[in-house]
């Protein structure tokens, strides 16, 4: 790991020049400035239940589908298409190093662009003055859940990008595996064949895999060690296949 | 115990295969420490393979190859610090500037960070980047992309240097700048170096590997391939008379003296002949006054001296195989990736 911090310094400031991080934060902030002020209207016509940090962060899976696959999908088909791969790892540095260097270039960048809509909130409480709007319970379980299924995401999105030295195909393998992973576990969730006696276990893992449901503990403020389970072990499973993928293309190649 | 000063590169019985093709095929070669040595093969023939397999970027199917001592297969850490190796098209990163990337490589190949600075320095200064430093990498010209890779290439002054291909696409000024580089770089480190350009290969190399369709087929100093692989020494003879009687004339100079190709007389009943002879020393002389003496009118007599590049062609052409001649025959060849 003697690299990771060289890489990791290397990728961020890869990121800070590129014009293509700040036209992604430019529409990402948009984006969201765009769906608090929608939620903020609500509240202004009819008194709503929960609170707007809650409804806020609920339309979470909106960005993760375009965000993440945009913030990884360079990072390793880039690398391969360039052939700069080649002169990578032919220094002393192993592939773990270049994965993770990437991942966590990836995932700063996707924390900090989520950190930055705190400026919302921080506007809101500012002009209101009402406490109620600003329930400091869901606000921080809502970061805490961005930060935590963040890895997942990322990890998947880094995953994508190992598999095609195209960064398009990388791009829209990300935003499948995504939504397969966000929406197919929600639909499967509901499906009804699913909830026969005998696919009990199948009923049992798909409903552990719930990002929904975990989103709705995380806001109430359970943090649940079997959800930081799933993420972590997701993140490394997702990480430790994008190593071998990059190795098995060297091994095939 | 290892030998106390390994060969820079052993190479033995290397093959590689892609997907039912043979790129490599039974490869074995050794490179002295200090020795600059020239890796020429036609298009396909397996040389990038091999490079990569040196670097241990690519992994070999079997055999062995040893850096300065070290097992790539085994022990590609202690390989990888000691080479430095530009690849083929030489890929950069395109929006980094050129004093940036080479402190990123250098860092990555554990210069400490004291010395990489003035490291740095001396580099841009001997590849001629100066002008260049703060430029970013995309918009610079392909001379001084190709010159950005050596720099690195160089950079942590490793003791084996593998560049594929390092000359390509250079202007032949600058092509003399790479030249006196590699020259500057002989007896510190080894160099392994690939290029279609002949005339480079032989004025910079200390020895030449050709290979074709996986394997060796001739090696040596360019003097000494030339002996080898022609087996011959040519004469090129322009010369009018009896030239019926110009067989036997040469037959009594030298017995293995032949005539390979004559020329139809022209007006003045001048006729072309290339002669071939399988001595080496110099039968000019002799020769001359042979005809002389029987009254051939001589315009020209002059000995051919062939280049690397007629080496070459008669080398792959043939796939000669001398250096290993109890192999199977090497499968049969198609496009290889």
């Amino acid at each position: 790991m003697k690299h990771f911090l060289t890489l990791l310094s290397h990728e961020l400031r890869m990121l800070l020049v590129s014009p293509s991080t700040y036209i992604a934060a430019t529409a990402f902030l948009f984006f969201m400035g765009f769906i608090f002020t929608g939620i903020l209207e609500s509240y202004t016509k009819a008194p709503q239940e929960a609170s707007p940090a809650i409804v806020f962060f609920s339309t979470f899976f909106l960005p993760v589908f375009f965000m993440v696959p945009l913030l990884t999908m360079r990072c390793l088909a880039e690398e391969r298409r360039l052939g700069t791969i080649e002169t990578l790892l032919t220094t002393p540095v192993t592939t773990t190093e270049v994965v993770l260097g990437k991942y966590s270039a990836a995932y700063i960048l996707y924390v900090t662009l989520w950190g930055a809509t705190a400026g919302f909130f921080y506007i809101l409480k500012s002009f209101s003055n009402d406490p109620r709007l600003l329930d400091s319970g869901p606000l921080i379980g809502g970061y805490v859940f961005i930060a935590v299924s963040g890895l997942l995401f990322v990890a998947i999105g880094v995953f994508a990008s190992s598999l095609s030295r195209n960064q398009a195909v990388a791009g829209i393998l990300a935003f499948v595996m995504l939504a397969a992973l966000i929406i197919g576990g929600r639909w499967l969730g509901e499906a009804a064949f699913l909830s026969r006696d005998v696919l009990a276990p199948a009923k049992a893992a798909v409903d552990y895999a719930q990002v929904f449901s975990h989103y709705d503990d995380f806001t109430r403020g359970v943090i649940d060690t079997r959800h930081l389970l799933f993420y972590f072990s997701g993140t490394a499973l997702a990480l430790i296949f994008s190593i071998f993928s990059v190795e098995a293309k060297l091994i095939h190649s | 115990m290892p030998d106390p000063l390994p060969p820079a590169i052993e190479v033995d019985h290397l093959v590689k295969s892609y997907a039912g093709m043979t790129a490599v095929a039974d490869l074995s070669f050794t490179v002295a420490r200090g020795e600059i040595i020239g890796f020429l093969g036609p298009n396909g023939a397996g040389k990038s393979t091999t490079m990569r397999i040196l670097t241990g970027y690519l992994p070999a199917n079997s055999g062995t190859v040893r850096i300065c001592g070290h097992s790539v297969a085994t022990e590609p850490d202690a390989v990888k610090r000691l080479i430095g190796y530009m690849p083929e098209n030489n890929p950069l990163p395109e929006d980094m500037r050129v004093s940036e990337y080479l402190y990123f490589r250098g860092r990555l190949k554990e210069i400490p960070r004291r010395k990489l600075g003035p490291r740095i320095d001396e580099v841009l200064e001997l590849c001629d980047l100066k002008r260049v430093r703060h430029k970013i990498i995309g918009q610079l010209s392909k001379g001084y992309r190709q010159r950005v890779g050596i720099a690195e290439a160089i950079l942590a002054e490793p003791p084996v240097i593998i560049m594929d291909e390092p000359t390509i696409g250079l202007d032949p000024h600058q092509i003399l700048i790479v030249r006196d580089l590699i020259a500057g770089l002989r007896g510190r480190m080894t160099v392994i170096i690939s290029s279609h350009i002949l005339p480079e290969i032989e004025m910079t190399c200390d020895r030449v590997l050709i290979i074709n369709r996986g394997r060796v087929v001739a090696q040596g100093t360019p003097a000494a391939l030339r002996r080898e692989v022609l087996g011959r020494t040519a004469y090129g003879l322009t010369v009018a008379g009896n030239i019926a009687g110009l067989p036997a004339l040469l037959q009594a100079v030298e017995p293995s003296f032949k005539i390979t190709t004559a020329g139809e007389p022209d007006a003045t009943g001048f006729v072309q002949l290339a002669l071939a002879t399988e001595r080496d020393d110099e039968f000019g002389e002799p020769l001359l006054q042979a005809l002389i003496a029987q009254n051939y009118r001589v315009r020209a007599l002059s000995r051919a001296h062939p280049t690397l590049e007629d080496v070459f062609l008669a080398a792959t052409r043939r796939t000669w195989d001398a250096t290993q001649p109890n192999l199977p025959k090497p499968p049969p060849s198609g496009p290889i990736p």
